[in-house]
């Protein structure tokens, strides 16, 4: 059904035009309602801050350049460099655990002449899927026990050194990209099972290797109410501005949670509550439909793509990006503990939108490099 | 392309299968999607309204403005208790950085106590709104505020707050009348609108004070704002301002207040003074008083420890609640009693010995005249004080009688119309005695109330108000510190009423009675006869109560006896004794001899009527303009 709608509007567009600079329209279409939507509500939430703004949007510009200047490099390429990359990141890693700056007792970056900073996890969040997609590109599907354990591993090693520096959300990001692969590489559904049926005792190892603020975050989000005042209260004041928005919302710049600066974080990693308790549910409701629609054509991206390789690529990254807005609101709405996730190209920051736009650019590589049938 | 088992491999299949893969995703993504739509529904449709108080709870604040406190005035206008501006030093606790900063960096600059310090913390620890104020030091001298103001800029969240605060400028000889206002307690919460005292620094304890917390409080003011995260108001939503409490205009006379305390010099006592014609209390002093401003903002355990431990009890109000027996002041109202019942007249006479028996063979019962005062009648009884008279008057009445009718003057019950605390003394009878001793009433129990001791005890305010009643011929006013609330007449709950008229069956005794009394001061051998020699008449009675009780035939020596065993001093009297003014009543606790009552009597007496007081009370002369 997905399917003809699309085929039926790329008829209305010009098509060798697109294919010819490898851009996907549906796809840029889609990113596009979503960003100037997510620029909307980020004026809101930065307090009518235009300087913010305009950061913002110069950061998506060169997001978009990014994503452009990718679609023109074939999968193929990027196939043969996979591996490469994917040593070349973790070795990474590891001098940012031995070098790495940072800030509140975690250190994520690298120091880069000029004053540059570089956060090598983020990067490992593409690089990840790539190096196990890569993996499978040349193995028969579905994947062996053996081949299995291997790509565990490969999938542990830098999700371990991400989670020491540590950064918690990073490196479950990263480890869900890995793990997506192998879920469209046709993962046993058994292991699958398996894998629910040990979550509990993951859990308990993953709480013994947890640092003291983010069992606190685990513990606060069980009961915020433990702490109003604490670590409680960005949850309590988020739900808050979510509850009171009501269906309709409060209208634009109303939001007496966000306004008046109960809401923290409201521009950052809280900015769905902004728009929640301006817009209402039925803004809310755009917003997810704009990003299904962004995961829609990622998906079928997948599905239609040419090789193994492309078609595990695709999926994973299309699907890490679902993870990442499901993990916000989630957060944000208190049905998952905090972590600090952004709001894909709606939340205020530089990183995430520059990796998370190359992440498009991949996909319209595999989109429009498909050679004709 | 493909290395190892490029024959074998289907690739269609492979690709079917992830295929199925991505729809299975999709499917889940789907699903998710509904998820968080539902927990959006959730928060914005169902819990809807919860999470909209909250919001509003979060934004909208109600600020209180506590409202002046009405000033309390004595009867020329002379403020005795006043508002006078005060600076606190006040935290914002989530504006402090660091507290142990703070700490060290203040108290470099003005001395805060321990204690301060650890009650701010408690407080802190509270429950409470964000970004709210909490007072860390108050009542700043001009120095300590001028040293904070220099440095404030460097102390972040602190900051120095202009308050109202209560200022007693007559200090302790009106604190037992005034009272005084103290820091609110939860225990003073339970009893009043805990929002209107959001913001108010203190609430009456004790006096007037106390009594018309309600009036003096006024209404507070109450605005609704629109506060932000860091509890600035960002605008005001509605606003009601502040009415102002409601002054009082007292009857008491701050010069008589001040020269009835001198008066009584190193002992302790009472004075109460009141104006026959109104019920209105003059005066109202129990010595030793205290400062009332040290209660003001809430007094130091030292202070407190020393006020608490003093022997003359400066804490205890003995014009309220100090029990006493009336001895012979209670002659007059026993000698009307006789009267009304029969049991004696103005004309029968009797022969008084040096003491007096029930049985011929019983106990003695002393006259303090051993030799006796011969032949005399009811007005010379009062006249000289013949304690034997009133033995065998008592003793004929028995006590229900007496008891029925004391109970007319206010005996035996709190009178006071606008003090809370009066206590009930012990005006005893038959039942009684049954309950409290489970004996009956026997002769010698009479004999003994028949002279105001026994089991009899009355409070200064008792004996004044009925010997205000005796002076005004039976108009017994419930005694009243109150003329004007604003500029109303006071009014009075409770099932008292204001007054009532105690009519005798006789209606001339009350004038025999008076007259009887100003011969106390008039005759050769009235007991007062000191106090001859003014330009109008005194009306009085003398009294000494005994502390201690002596033997049958022991001799009272007061050089043999401790201080604090002397006989209680006592004197009633009211002026001019025909359209009295001014009613007194007066104790020297262990003053010995009835002379200094009667002389502090006399002297309140000459100041009040002829509005002539030593020059030193002129800055207690008020500025009279009504």
């Amino acid at each position: 059904m997905t399917d003809s709608f699309y085929r039926r509007a790329l008829s209305f567009t010009n098509a060798r035009l697109w294919k010819l600079v490898h851009v996907d329209v549906l796809l840029m279409g889609a990113l596009l309602l979503l960003i100037c939507g997510g620029l909307f509500v980020l004026y809101s939430a930065s307090g009518q801050n235009v300087a913010m703004v305009e950061r913002q949007i110069f950061r998506l510009i060169i997001g978009l350049l990014i994503c452009v200047a990718l679609a023109q490099l074939p999968p193929k390429y990027m196939r043969r460099a996979s591996p490469m990359l994917f040593i070349f990141i973790a070795v990474l890693l590891v001098g940012v655990l031995l070098f790495g700056v940072g800030a509140k007792g975690a250190q994520r970056w690298l120091a880069l002449p000029g004053g540059l900073r570089f956060q090598p996890s983020e990067i490992m969040k593409i690089v990840m899927p790539m190096m196990i997609a890569w993996y499978f590109s040349d193995r028969q599907l579905p994947p062996s026990f053996k081949q299995i354990l291997v790509v565990l591993g490969l999938i542990a090693l830098p999700v371990l050194m991400i989670a020491k520096q540590p950064d918690l959300g990073t490196s479950l990001l990263v480890a869900v990209s890995g793990v997506f692969v192998l879920f469209l590489a046709g993962l046993g559904w058994r292991y699958i099972l398996g894998a629910a049926a040990l979550a509990p005792i993951a859990g308990y190892t993953l709480w013994q290797f947890m640092h003291d603020y983010q069992r606190q975050r685990v513990l606060t989000f069980l009961n915020p109410e433990s702490d109003p005042l604490g670590s409680g209260w960005n949850i309590i004041q988020s739900k808050t501005a979510i509850g009171s928005g009501g269906i309709y919302g409060k209208g634009f710049l109303e939001g007496t949670q966000a306004q008046l600066d109960f809401l923290p974080e409201s521009h950052t990693d809280f900015i769905i509550a902004v728009l929640a308790e301006e817009f209402g549910m039925l803004g809310c409701g755009v917003l997810i439909l704009a990003y299904l629609l962004v995961i829609a054509r990622g998906l079928y991206i997948a599905a239609n793509a040419e090789d193994n390789y492309a078609r595990l690529l695709a999926g994973s990254l299309t699907l890490t990006f679902f993870v990442y807005m499901f993990v916000n609101i989630g957060m944000v709405s208190g049905i998952l503990p905090v972590v600090g996730v952004p709001l894909p190209l709606v939340s205020y920051g530089g990183t995430s939108i520059i990796t998370i736009m190359a992440t498009f650019g991949i996909l319209m590589s595999i989109q429009t490099h498909k050679r004709a049938r | 392309m493909s290395r190892r088992h490029q024959n074998f491999r289907n690739y269609r299949q492979e690709q079917r299968l992830t295929q199925q893969r991505v729809f299975a995703a999709a499917i889940f993504v789907l699903l998710m999607a509904i998820v968080l739509m539902a927990r959006l529904f959730y928060l914005q449709v169902v819990e809807h309204e919860l999470y909209q108080t909250k919001a509003n709870d979060n934004r909208v604040m109600l600020v209180t403005e506590p409202p002046p406190r009405g000033l309390i005035y004595d009867r020329n206008g002379l403020v005795l208790a006043d508002n006078r501006p005060i600076h606190s030093l006040t935290v914002i606790p989530e504006r402090v950085g660091s507290f142990p900063k703070l700490k060290k960096m203040l108290s470099s600059i003005i001395d805060i106590s321990d204690s301060e310090w650890e009650d701010f913390d408690e407080r802190r620890k509270e429950y409470r709104r964000p970004y709210q104020s909490l007072t860390l030091k108050s009542q700043l001298t001009d120095e300590e505020w001028a040293k904070v103001s220099v440095d404030l800029y460097k102390l972040d969240g602190v900051q120095v707050e202009a308050q109202l605060t209560r200022y007693y400028p007559y200090g302790e000889a009106f604190a037992h009348a005034i009272g005084y206002v103290g820091r609110i307690t939860s225990k003073d919460l339970k009893r009043v609108d805990k929002l209107a005292y959001q913001g108010a620094l203190f609430i009456g304890k004790t006096g007037v004070e106390g009594y018309y917390e309600k009036t003096l409080f006024g209404e507070a003011g109450l605005s609704k704002v629109e506060v932000n995260a860091r509890g600035r108001i960002m605008s005001e939503l509605e606003r009601q301002n502040p009415t102002p409490g409601k002054d009082l205009h007292l009857y008491l006379d701050a010069r008589l207040q001040q020269y009835a305390y001198d008066l009584l010099g190193d002992y302790t006592g009472s004075v109460v003074a009141i104006d026959p014609t109104t019920g209105g209390i003059l005066a109202l002093v129990s010595k030793p008083g205290y400062d009332p401003n040290l209660f003001v903002r809430g007094i130091s355990v030292d202070d407190y420890a020393t006020l608490r431990q003093s022997k003359k009890l400066p804490l205890f109000n003995r014009a309220l609640r100090g029990g006493y027996p009336p001895a012979s002041t209670i002659k007059p109202f026993m000698g009307l009693a006789g009267l009304e019942y029969g049991f004696s007249s103005w004309t029968e006479r009797y022969f008084a010995k040096g003491y007096y028996q029930i049985n011929p063979d019983g106990r003695r019962y002393r006259d303090w005249k051993r030799t006796g005062h011969g032949w005399i009648d009811l007005e010379r009884s009062i006249i000289e004080s013949v304690d034997t008279y009133y033995y065998q008057l008592a003793n004929k009445m028995g006590i229900t009688p007496i008891h029925n009718f004391l109970t007319r003057f206010g005996f035996g019950q709190t009178n006071l119309l606008d003090l809370n605390g009066e206590s009930h003394g012990l005006l005893p009878s038959n039942e009684w005695k049954k309950a409290k001793y489970k004996e009956p009433w026997y002769p010698g129990d009479s004999v003994n109330v028949g002279i105001g001791q026994g089991f009899m005890v009355a409070t200064p305010v008792q004996i004044a108000s009925a010997t205000s009643a005796l002076a005004s011929k039976g108009h017994f006013f419930y005694p009243r510190m109150t003329k004007l609330v604003g500029d109303q007449p006071a009014e009075f709950e409770g099932g008292l009423g204001d007054e009532h008229d105690i009519v005798l069956k006789d209606q001339r005794n009350w004038d025999r009675m008076i007259d009887a009394m100003r011969k106390v001061v008039t005759d050769s051998h009235g007991t007062a006869r000191r106090l001859r020699g003014t330009d109008y008449d005194i009306a009085g009675k003398t009294g000494t109560g005994q502390v201690f009780s002596l033997q049958e035939d022991e001799e009272y020596d007061s050089d043999k006896l401790e201080k604090r065993l002397h006989d209680h001093a006592l004197f009633i009297g009211f002026a001019p004794a025909k359209n009295p003014k001014i009613s007194v009543f007066a104790i020297f606790e262990n003053g010995g001899s009835s002379s200094k009552p009667a002389d502090l009597t006399r002297a309140l007496f000459d100041a009040y009527l002829h509005d002539d007081y030593p020059a030193r009370y002129d800055y207690l002369k008020g500025n009279k303009d009504d």
